[in-house]
Order: C-alpha cells, then sequence, then structure tokens
C-alpha cells in the first residue's frame, strides 16, 4: 500500500453485537458463520490496516463450533453469545502472546487471562485477535507501535488514533463486532472518535486491571469499543464488577450502563465545556459538530448550557507529569530476569541497561525518563506533587459543575484523523491531541465518545459525553440520545 | 521553577532509570523533556499550597483478604517464560562489582 492511499475501506452497516447474540442464543444463526463473515472482511482488508498483532483465527473458529454445539445442546452460552470481540494487545490471554506492541515482550506467553477476558468468554464471545496499539499505550496514533503503524478504515493514509487505535479500527473495517481497549488519557475515546465508532472509558474501578499490562495504575481503565452506544453498554455490563484480584475495584453493587438508553433525555441537564468548547487548538468544524450536537440535546428536552470547568486547562500538565511517573514505575518490572526480552550483559546493570535500551520505543523511554525525573530528588514537590495536587482541583471542579449538571459535553479529539507521519517528530504536538479526554481519567470519571457528523475533510467527528462517578447510566443515555439524532453519513464513511 | 534540564542531568536519570543511551538520544531527550517541562511550568507555578494531594482516583485503602493459602501458579509454567534458567531459579548475571 502507497503512504498517499486515501482508501476507504470502513465497513458499512454492520449487525449489531445484541442482534447476533440473540440470533445465536435462539439457534437462528449460527456463531461459524458470523466469524467466517468476519474473517473474510479481515482477510480483504487487513493488509491494509494492520488493525492486528495477531489475528487468531484457529481458535476463533473452533471457539464458534462450541458456541454452536452448546446452543445445539440446549445450553446458553450467554449474552455476547457468538459476538467476534478483539483484545487490544496489552490484554493478557493464557498461552496466546500479549507483546503490548513492544519488543521487550515479543514471544512472552502470559500465565494467565485478564479478568476482563475471562468475563467475555464466560458470556459467550470468540475472540477474533489481539489488535495493535501504541507501544505499552503511549501515544495517540498507534504509530509509537514497534510492529508499525495502524492505518485509518476512513482514509488509509491517516491515523486511527490511539493508543487503542488497532481495536477502533477492527470495529470500523468490521474485523470485529465489538472490540476492548484500555484508556489512560483518552486512549478509547480518541480513536472510537477518530474512527467513527463508540467507545467508552469507564468509572475508575468499575472495571478490573487484572490481567491489563499496567501503564498508570491510577488512570488505566479498561472498555468497550462499538458500531452503536446500546452494544458498547452491553459489552461493559458484561465485564464490570467487583474483582478480588483487583485491589482497586470497587465494592458492591452498580447500575447496569445499559439501564437508560432509549429513554428520551427530557429534562436532563447538559453543561458544554467552556474551556474545551472553543479553546485554542480545537479545530471550527469539530467545534461547529458541538454546536449541533447540543443543539440536538436540547430539541430532545434536554436542558443545555455552558458551564466553567476551570483547572481542566491544566489537565494536559498535569496528566504528563503523573502518567510518566507511574510508567516509570510499572515498567521497571521489564528488566530481562524472568520473562521478555533480555541482551546479554557482563554484570546485571549492563544487562538491565542494554535489555532496556533494546526493547523500549523512543516514546516508551521518553516517558520513562520524564517520570523518573519528576520523581527524582529535588523535583518531586515542584512537579509530580503539584500535579497530584491539580488532579484535586480538577476534582473539585468536575464536583462543582456537577451540581447543577447531569452530564458535560465537550468534543472528544480537537481535530479529524490527522495524517500518518504528520505529528511524530514533536512530543507535545502528539500529546495535545487529549487535551479534551484527560480529565476525566485524572477525575476518575467515566466518558463516552460517539460519532457525530463529519469534519470539512469528510472524516468522523466524536462528541464526548461525561459524567461523574458510577454516572455510566446517565452517560449512555445522552450517548444514545445524540447517535439517534446525529447525522447519518454514507454508509462507509462520507467519503 | 521550571528550569531547563541539561544533557547531565538527562544522563543521570537514564542511569537511575536503567536506560543506556546513545549520544543522540541523549542530545534528542535533552531537547524534548525541556520541552515538555516547559509546558509543565503553567502547573509548577501555580499557588495550591493548602491544597491536598490525589494519589488516587477513589479513598479505597488496605484492602485485605483472608490469609489462607491458595493455589498459584506452578512453577515451571512461570520458568518456562524466563530468558535463563537454571536449577529451578531465575538465572542472571553476576550482580557484584556492578556499575553506580
Amino acid at each position: 500500500m502507497s503512504a498517499g492511499d486515501r482508501r476507504s475501506v470502513a465497513a458499512g452497516h454492520t449487525r449489531p453485537a445484541a442482534q447476533i447474540a440473540a440470533a445465536v442464543r435462539a439457534g437462528e444463526l449460527s456463531a461459524s458463520t458470523v466469524i467466517e463473515d468476519h474473517l473474510e472482511r479481515i482477510a480483504q482488508h487487513e493488509a491494509d490496516v494492520h488493525a492486528f498483532n495477531l489475528v487468531m483465527a484457529d481458535a476463533a473458529r473452533a471457539r464458534a463450533g462450541q458456541i454452536d454445539r452448546l446452543v445445539a445442546n440446549g445450553t446458553d452460552p450467554g449474552p455476547l453469545a457468538g459476538v467476534p470481540v478483539a483484545l487490544k494487545d496489552l490484554l493478557c490471554t493464557r498461552g496466546v502472546p500479549t507483546t503490548c506492541s513492544s519488543r521487550i515482550l515479543a514471544g512472552w506467553l502470559p500465565p494467565y487471562d485478564a479478568t476482563v477476558v475471562r468475563r467475555l468468554h464466560d458470556a459467550g464471545a470468540v475472540f477474533v485477535g489481539k489488535t495493535n496499539m501504541d507501544e505499552f499505550a503511549m501515544g495517540s496514533s498507534t504509530e509509537h507501535s514497534a510492529f508499525g503503524p495502524t492505518h485509518n478504515p476512513h482514509d488509509l493514509s491517516r491515523v486511527p488514533g490511539g493508543s487503542s487505535g488497532g481495536s477502533a479500527a477492527a470495529v470500523a473495517a468490521g474485523f470485529s463486532t465489538v472490540a476492548l481497549g484500555t484508556d489512560t488519557g483518552g486512549s478509547i475515546r480518541q480513536p472510537a472518535s477518530l474512527c467513527g465508532v463508540v467507545g467508552a472509558k469507564p468509572t475508575y474501578g468499575l472495571v478490573s486491571r487484572y490481567g491489563l499490562v499496567a501503564f498508570a495504575s491510577s488512570l488505566d481503565q479498561v472498555g468497550p469499543f462499538a458500531a452503536n452506544v446500546a452494544d458498547a453498554a452491553l459489552v461493559l455490563d458484561v465485564i464490570s464488577g467487583y474483582d478480588e484480584f483487583d485491589s482497586t475495584s470497587l465494592p458492591g453493587a452498580h447500575p447496569s450502563a445499559a439501564s437508560l438508553v432509549g429513554r428520551e433525555p427530557d429534562g436532563l441537564r447538559v453543561g458544554v465545556i467552556a474551556e474545551l468548547a472553543g479553546a485554542e487548538g480545537i479545530a471550527p468544524d469539530v467545534a461547529a459538530r458541538l454546536r449541533e450536537a447540543a443543539d440536538a440535546l436540547s430539541a430532545s428536552g434536554a436542558r443545555v448550557a455552558e458551564i466553567s470547568v476551570p483547572s481542566v486547562r491544566y489537565g494536559l500538565s498535569a496528566y504528563y507529569l503523573v502518567a510518566p511517573a507511574e510508567a516509570s514505575s510499572n515498567l521497571a518490572r521489564y528488566d530481562g530476569v524472568r520473562y521478555g526480552l533480555r541482551v546479554p550483559g557482563d554484570d546485571i546493570t549492563e544487562m538491565y541497561m542494554a535489555t532496556r535500551a533494546a526493547g523500549f520505543g523512543a516514546e516508551v523511554k521518553r516517558r520513562i525518563m520524564l517520570g523518573t525525573y519528576a520523581l527524582s530528588a529535588g523535583y518531586y514537590d515542584a512537579y509530580y506533587g503539584k500535579a497530584q495536587k491539580v488532579r484535586t482541583l480538577i476534582i473539585r471542579d468536575f464536583e462543582e459543575a456537577y451540581r447543577s449538571c447531569d452530564v458535560l459535553l465537550s468534543p472528544t479529539s480537537p481535530t479529524t484523523a490527522f495524517e500518518l507521519g504528520s505529528k511524530t517528530s514533536d512530543p507535545i504536538t502528539m500529546y495535545l491531541s487529549d487535551v479534551c479526554t484527560i480529565s476525566s481519567n485524572l477525575a476518575g470519571h467515566p466518558a463516552i465518545s460517539v460519532p457525530f457528523g463529519t469534519g470539512d475533510d469528510g472524516l468522523p467527528v466524536g462528541i464526548q459525553v461525561l459524567a461523574p462517578a458510577l454516572g455510566e447510566p446517565v452517560m449512555f443515555q445522552v450517548a444514545a440520545a445524540l447517535e439517534a439524532a446525529a447525522p447519518q453519513s454514507a454508509p462507509g464513511g462520507a467519503r | 521553577m521550571a528550569q531547563r534540564i541539561s544533557k547531565n542531568e538527562v544522563a543521570h536519570v537514564a542511569r537511575l532509570a536503567r536506560l543506556a543511551l546513545s549520544e543522540e538520544e541523549l542530545e534528542r531527550y535533552t531537547t524534548q523533556l525541556a520541552t515538555v517541562l516547559e509546558h509543565a511550568a503553567d502547573i509548577a507555578s501555580l499557588d495550591i499550597e493548602g491544597v491536598p494531594p490525589t494519589a488516587h482516583p477513589f479513598p479505597l485503602v488496605n484492602v485485605l483478604r483472608e490469609d489462607v493459602p491458595r493455589p498459584c501458579l506452578g512453577r515451571d509454567e512461570v520458568l518456562s517464560q524466563a530468558p535463563e534458567v537454571e536449577a529451578d531459579r531465575f538465572r542472571i548475571p553476576r550482580i557484584l562489582g556492578e556499575a553506580p
């Protein structure tokens, strides 16, 4: 494929996960047929998109056959019966390579499944493959992968966003019905926006992180990608819930994310975040879609007003101290001793240094350096300590906003999908892609990106709905209302 | 507060992080870290003395379970992923006489 290839290979209307599962459970559709359709699309377009680090064709066929036998024997496989799911390649899958798109984990076979993987399996899902990502989830374009970039299915010359770009692209291209990603600063929502699909970051602690390879432990959450809001809620309801293997898992019951989907947003109070509505760097076409989204909610009976959340303007700076600091600590485990790559050295320090130099890519090294610096003696208070205090300010400002609002609204990404290679040389420019999404992670709150029309370039625009902690029901309700009101684009995108 | 970072400091940080960097990488990271830290100057200069820090979104503390033995991963399975193994243990290069 040439670099200037602007073709779209996006899937048109695809069968929703809920319909697939219902038909498979009823014995009206075989899981084997469903998986063959998806493997066929992969055979046609994966060479152009590169959504996957690994396509699990044989395992997927075997699993689909198993689902069909269960149904034939009168056993219900579960709420995701026969639904093809793609997994971001930092979710542990027992005996199946899990690379985090890093050379340092090439060849590693996890000895256990992540809790989310087990829950999907137990719900009848069929795993299609492991998706490409920015190395260790550090990036906003999936170009920082040791195995080469993923291409945006709507325009192969553009990035899919990141870090979960492979998962977003897999859903957009029809390679899988739904997918899992992880979101530390926007890594589900931003690629969902750029690829024209739905992507949700749940409340921190709602979904187990057991078996998720850690980047920034106080920010990381697993969440769903889907072609529609109801499917995203369905997947979230399967993967969420307390897990004793994750000490940050929220105990107790929580309401279903799908519980209010389909109900009109009548009377709900929606606040458009002033600082992100027309901020510097927000493209005019994206700002215009945001206004239209606000108007659409207003027309459905919501009370929409602009609201100030002043400290979100410090979110980016705080994030790029907190996340690298946690990453520098988490990634200390890649030392060539217990698993993964080892480059020999005369003594153990040489071995450490050579292994890490050869195993990590440029962006990962940059973040480790930044985090180590921010945590080092003499700078801790000025950088990491300050960033933690800013986190408190952001939480307080959100709490204040949620006194007068049920949900908040902003763009997901400042722009539509950008050209491959256009931001890789300047880290700050790349980091600015996350300006609208980062504050939700710092606060631990949920947020979702919903496709809403296209930009001047014909590429998808996403609108972000933010909610307070455990506000998933109202968040998905408003997201579904936006989806229903969104301008219809031609099948396969507007291009 | 936000001060320029020197190449020597970057080399020191690289040693702390156990990263062997080439001369070219040292130069590049010196420039790039300075740029990112310059961007962070907006919060480094904030006067937020009395604000408590947030390390974590929710105040879950001391999450404990009953101290009862339960099955864990098998030794062979774990060691099967190690770069080098000897006598059921991880084998590593010598640790004495190491560089600072």
